[in-house]
């Protein structure tokens, strides 16, 4: 088994929160792990993009594969659609459907998410109202770990797991907010 | 011991713990940072060794080299340009064979993802005459460092660790092993050795020459590099660092597995690359970087073998490698992606974070310079760099740390009027303090710009090595006239004042100095979280 993840979205958005949960879940499933972070320039409010590698046999690469990728996690729509050379045929793409419009030539939204929409495989969640509704906008990021949940081959109770050792030294009403964060997202993507 | 998930960063880091270093010093650049970000959590939290940020990277180098004088192992860990800030030490440490382990990280970019070129730190490895090791996997990373502060004490020698972006920033686990207790502190038995009159430095220089054949057995011998056999069919693929991950990403697609040369040790074992040619006489170089190998490979003298690689265009020149360019550099199709038919999407380059004071700080420049015909504004390199970019487009210069004073002075000593130079705090605290010197010195005929947000940005707000209070000192303290000196903050309900006091400096037919304050947003909300918590460990002075 391998699974070859890319996720995408802006600098300071929580991309690496999100590889971490996911990482943390896989290790304690026995999987081997490659997960490719990105520091330093491009976190200042530019595009970002990490690699995110399971597998069931030992991984060479850190980085994945044009092609291969079996998910793109992305927490902004457009940032959703800029790595596709890497997603495989049968990949699914999930985003949040909130826009970041931190540059002056953002298209028009709706033709974003259209564009998402006529992937083979898209969901789209949307992160900030459910993150809202689970307690922080700051929990958007684990509304996304949730929709992928889905498709990742991970049990949800191991994420869940991870979700709360990530947060708790930040209190219980962190994690709960969290996980209730990630609970919405796993029911956002199954409807 | 047990398994740890680290970065590569990080990695080295812990085995420097491990080996027993007496202490640890860094200048903050990406990709390098987390080295030393991790030592100063070890060392707040655990009583780790000591490990601290310094000035620039040829005062860190130095620091390191003063625990190996008297016989304590250190590390020094910068990113690749600041190899060539502390060349200086740096060759001149090869010589002088330190009997306390001095192990050098440098952290190369290849694909220049935050740096201004993409050299190659293999070449000074060798300028030196010393051995670098260059790990492929987070694993040799913490195993090599181990090893480099072994060999350097054998060898009594400085030993280079090479890494790169995606070693220094993938995470994977890591075992590791027993640590080591540090070195006793002595001097050296053989003083002279660190004294490079010529008649010293002619014996030492002959005696690092001497070493070279035990550096070569050395690497025909080290577990690091590996010949593996394969068939004589195809060429023979020889890889170095990271190379080797993407190659045998791809070799099961192979129709037949190839001869295989991994070099994780520098200089590269001469007989083993001979083994591989008998065996095979056509070879690819994949090698994260220039073509070093590559080049040594084939020489200029006409030869039987065939050395491919970036510069037989098997690969690009420049770049970082990816698993797909050396996927078709083997000859393999890179896999089918989903098929879209839309076109291009807006690039999304980095910003200065919303509310940035720099923005504040080129609003009031732009505002002043409209009062003058064309003007030369040369900046550095930090958050501020981003000004050249939309919407703000105000610095029309990057070049290296600490450039813009200096740029600014040659601008205005060939007559250009007005000539500004902007640049941060930590920056011209690390090389820019020099550059105003020259400019007090000449009474130069231009307005020096220092945005003072309080920390180092761009690498996520390390401490600076002075607190912002004590900028206008070291400016006055060089020479600058008091009357020429103003301090302003860079807030927005300033930019009108501060505009109109830029007018009168810019004016003004001599050198001007003009520090703009205000602490970067980013680090005053991690002080704010952090409240009255215990010392915050990476961002506060
Ligand atoms: S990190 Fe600080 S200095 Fe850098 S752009 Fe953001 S606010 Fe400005």
């Amino acid at each position: 088994m391998r699974f070859d993840i890319i996720l995408a979205g802006v600098g300071g958005q929580g991309v690496l929160s999100v590889s971490a949960v996911i990482a943390a879940a896989a290790m304690q499933q026995g999987l081997h792990v490659k997960q490719s972070e990105v520091h330093g320039m491009s976190q200042r409010g530019g595009a970002v993009l990490a690699h995110l590698r399971l597998g069931d046999r030992p991984i060479a690469s850190d980085l994945v594969p044009r092609g291969r990728a079996s998910l793109i996690l992305s927490m902004e729509p457009l940032e959703s659609l800029r790595y596709l050379e890497f997603l495989s045929p049968e990949g699914t793409v999930i985003t949040s459907v909130n826009p970041v419009k931190n540059i002056t030539d953002y298209p028009p939204l709706d033709e974003v998410l259209d564009r998402v929409r006529r992937l083979p495989h898209a969901v789209l969640v949307d992160g900030e109202k459910l993150a809202k509704a689970a307690g922080s906008h700051r929990a958007t990021n684990m509304v996304l770990v949730g929709a992928a949940s889905e498709v990742l081959p991970l049990e949800a109770s191991a994420l869940e797991r991870c979700i709360a050792d990530r947060f708790a030294a930040k209190g219980a009403k962190t994690v709960d907010t969290n996980l209730a964060a990630f609970r919405a997202g796993r029911e956002a993507a199954r409807s | 011991m047990s398994d740890r998930v680290l970065l590569g960063d990080e990695a080295v880091a812990l085995a420097a713990i491990h080996a027993g270093i007496t202490a640890a010093y860094a200048y903050p650049g990406t990709p390098s940072t987390e080295i030393m970000e991790f030592l100063r959590v070890e060392h707040e939290r655990r009583g780790g060794p000591r490990a601290e940020w310094c000035t620039n990277e040829k005062t860190a180098l130095e620091n390191a080299l003063g625990v190996a004088f008297v016989g304590g192992r250190a590390m020094v860990s910068m990113k690749h340009v600041g190899l060539n800030v502390a060349a200086d030490p740096f060759m001149n440490a090869a010589l002088v064979a330190p009997h306390g382990g001095l192990v050098v990280v440098v952290a190369d970019d290849p694909g220049m993802h935050s740096s201004q070129n993409e050299q190659d730190t293999r070449y000074y490895g060798d300028f030196a005459r010393v051995l670098t090791l260059e790990p492929s996997d987070q694993q040799e990373a913490y195993d090599m460092t181990r090893e480099a502060f072994d060999l350097s004490e054998r060898f009594r020698l400085p030993v280079l660790l090479r890494l790169v972006t995606r070693l220094a920033h993938a995470r994977a686990i890591v075992r590791v092993r027993e640590p080591r207790t540090p070195n006793a502190i002595r001097k050296s038995d053989s003083p002279n050795s660190w004294i490079l009159l010529p008649a010293n430095a002619r014996r030492q220089w002959r005696a690092l020459l001497e070493r070279q054949p035990e550096l070569v057995a050395y690497g025909e011998a080290s577990a690091f590099n590996t010949l593996t056999p394969g068939s004589a069919a195809v060429p023979a693929v020889i890889t170095t660092g990271i190379a080797k991950n993407y190659f045998l990403e791809n070799v099961d697609d192979l129709p037949e597995r190839p001869w295989h040369l991994h070099i994780g040790t520098y200089p590269v074992a001469p007989s083993l690359v001979a083994r591989l040619l008998e065996a095979v006489p056509r070879a690819l170089v994949l090698e994260d970087g220039y073509p070093f190998v590559e080049r040594q490979l084939r020489g200029l003298a006409p030869s039987r073998y065939e050395i491919l690689g970036r510069e037989s265009g098997h690969l690009a020149l420049d770049g970082e490698l990816t698993p797909d360019t050396v996927r078709q550099a083997l000859g393999l199709e890179v896999a089918p992606a989903v098929t879209v038919h839309d076109g291009p999407l807006p690039n999304r380059p980095p910003q200065l974070c919303a509310g940035c004071p720099h923005g504040d700080t080129y609003a009031a420049l732009k505002q002043a310079l409209a009062h003058f015909g064309d003007a030369a504004v040369t900046s550095d390199i930090g958050c501020y760099t981003l000004g050249a970019l939309p919407p703000y487009g105000a610095i029309e210069s990057c070049v290296c740390m600490g450039a813009s004073v200096g740029m600014a002075k040659g601008a205005a000593d060939a007559g250009y009027h007005p000539a500004v130079a902007v640049i941060g705090d930590s920056t011209f605290l690390h090389s820019g303090i020099t550059g105003l010197i020259d400019a007090v010195a000449a009474n130069a005929n231009m307005t020096l710009l220092i945005l003072d947000n309080e920390t180092v940005g761009m690498t996520g707000g390390q401490p600076t090595m002075l607190p912002s209070s004590r900028l206008k000192d070291v400016v006055l303290g060089v020479g600058v006239p008091p009357e020429r000196v103003h301090v302003l903050s860079a807030h927005p309900r300033q930019t009108a004042a501060n505009a109109e006091i830029l007018r009168g400096e810019l004016a003004h037919d001599g050198l001007s100095v003009v520090i703009l304050v205000r602490e970067c947003i980013e680090t005053a909300r991690t002080h704010k979280q952090a409240g009255a918590k215990t010392i915050p460990v990476t961002a506060a002075p």
